[in-house]
């Protein structure tokens, strides 16, 4: 048990350190233009590949995934907020599983 | 910059609206925690752990991959060595985005209040943090990071207990709450910004060559979204360079 404890000491160590360095001793603003600009896109580009493909596999079949996407590009395209766009893509897997899974 | 917010209705509670503000954008965060931690949960249990050493994973290290990364080890008896190297090299992801969070950080905050905005930052709560506010407050980040933290943990502590699955239904339905939340997150910038949308085209192109040609399937996850987001930013600062205007 000492052993693991000590484990998960480590490792929310090795969470924490990359998270909070930055944020800690970057109190300066960059300067580089080029870096500015690629930090300004990071969560963009991140949002882009999290989302896909990983999508298609989050609901335990492609079909309803698809369905689920579909509302969900939909709604936001629409600029609706992120709750309402999350319950209802949640609803319409639900949905689609519920009839046609 | 952001024009200090001045109303006569509620002139005394900025902070305050901050929190709320945050509170309720970390709601589906919230929501999408819960069935992926309540697996975490009942996996570590069936392992073999303890329902609170399970529970304190979740509450302390405040990560997906990393701490099934680890806690997998600590379940098949590896060294320390491994464990920690294993799961800081997944966690190295949270570098950039650190360093993305940093530069749009509000002016006069204290070592105390990055510390703890710091151990909050997931991949969902940096990127709502981000594309939802133009300088990102204490209070605002603080509110964010309540509900998922809170669901994080409550969810862990669930599975442990109940050591048996949410019903299958329910559990593929909030499944894409995360991911939805993600669009709605990333397609309105997109529409108003050719770069924004080419740029995610180029990251959601790289992550699925990443993820489906044959010979680069080898790697996990954690890595295809760092390196897809590393060269569509690249693209992205290489061809789209900002002006300062903001």
């Amino acid at each position: 048990m000492a052993k693991t404890l000590l484990a998960v000491v480590l490792m929310a160590l090795v969470s924490y350190l990359p998270r909070v360095l930055p944020v800690v001793f970057l109190r300066k603003k960059i300067e580089s233009p080029f870096f500015r600009s690629f930090l300004y896109y990071v969560p963009y580009a991140v949002l882009g590949a999290m989302t896909f493909p990983a999508i298609l596999k989050a609901t335990g079949d492609t079909a309803s995934a698809l369905a689920g996407f579909a509302i969900a590009l939909i709604l936001a395209f629409f600029e609706k907020g992120l709750i309402t766009v999350a319950l209802f893509a949640a609803l319409a897997v639900y949905l689609f599983q519920f009839f046609l899974g | 910059m952001q024009i200090p917010f001045i109303s006569s209705r509620k002139p005394a509670a900025p902070q305050q609206e901050d929190f709320l503000f945050g509170l309720s954008d970390g709601f589906p965060i919230a929501l999408g925690y819960i069935p992926v931690s309540f697996a975490f949960g009942l996996l570590a249990v069936k392992g073999g752990l303890p329902v609170w050493v399970a529970t304190l994973i979740s509450l302390t290290n405040l990560t997906s991959a990393g701490q099934f990364a680890g806690t997998n080890l600590i379940l098949a008896g590896a060294s320390l060595v491994e464990i920690t190297f294993t799961t800081l090299i997944i966690n190295l992801r949270y570098l950039l985005m650190s360093l993305s969070l940093s530069q749009k950080l509000a002016p006069g905050l204290t070592l105390k209040e990055r510390s703890l905005m710091a151990f909050g930052i997931t991949d969902e709560t940096f990127a709502v943090a981000s594309v939802e506010r133009a300088e990102i407050s204490f209070p605002y980040m603080l509110g964010l990071i309540t509900g998922p933290y809170l669901g994080w943990g409550t969810g862990t502590l669930l599975g442990g207990l109940v050591c048996t699955l949410l019903p299958a239904s329910l559990q593929n339905a909030l499944g894409i709450t995360l991911y939805a939340m993600f669009i709605a997150l990333v397609v309105p910038p997109a529409k108003k910004s050719r770069a924004i949308s080419l740029i995610v085209a180029v990251a959601v192109g790289l992550s699925s060559a990443l993820a489906w040609l044959p010979g680069l399937r080898f790697l996990s996850e954690g890595w295809r979204i760092t390196i897809a987001t590393i060269l569509a930013c690249l693209f992205g600062a290489a061809c789209f360079p900002r002006k300062e205007v903001d």
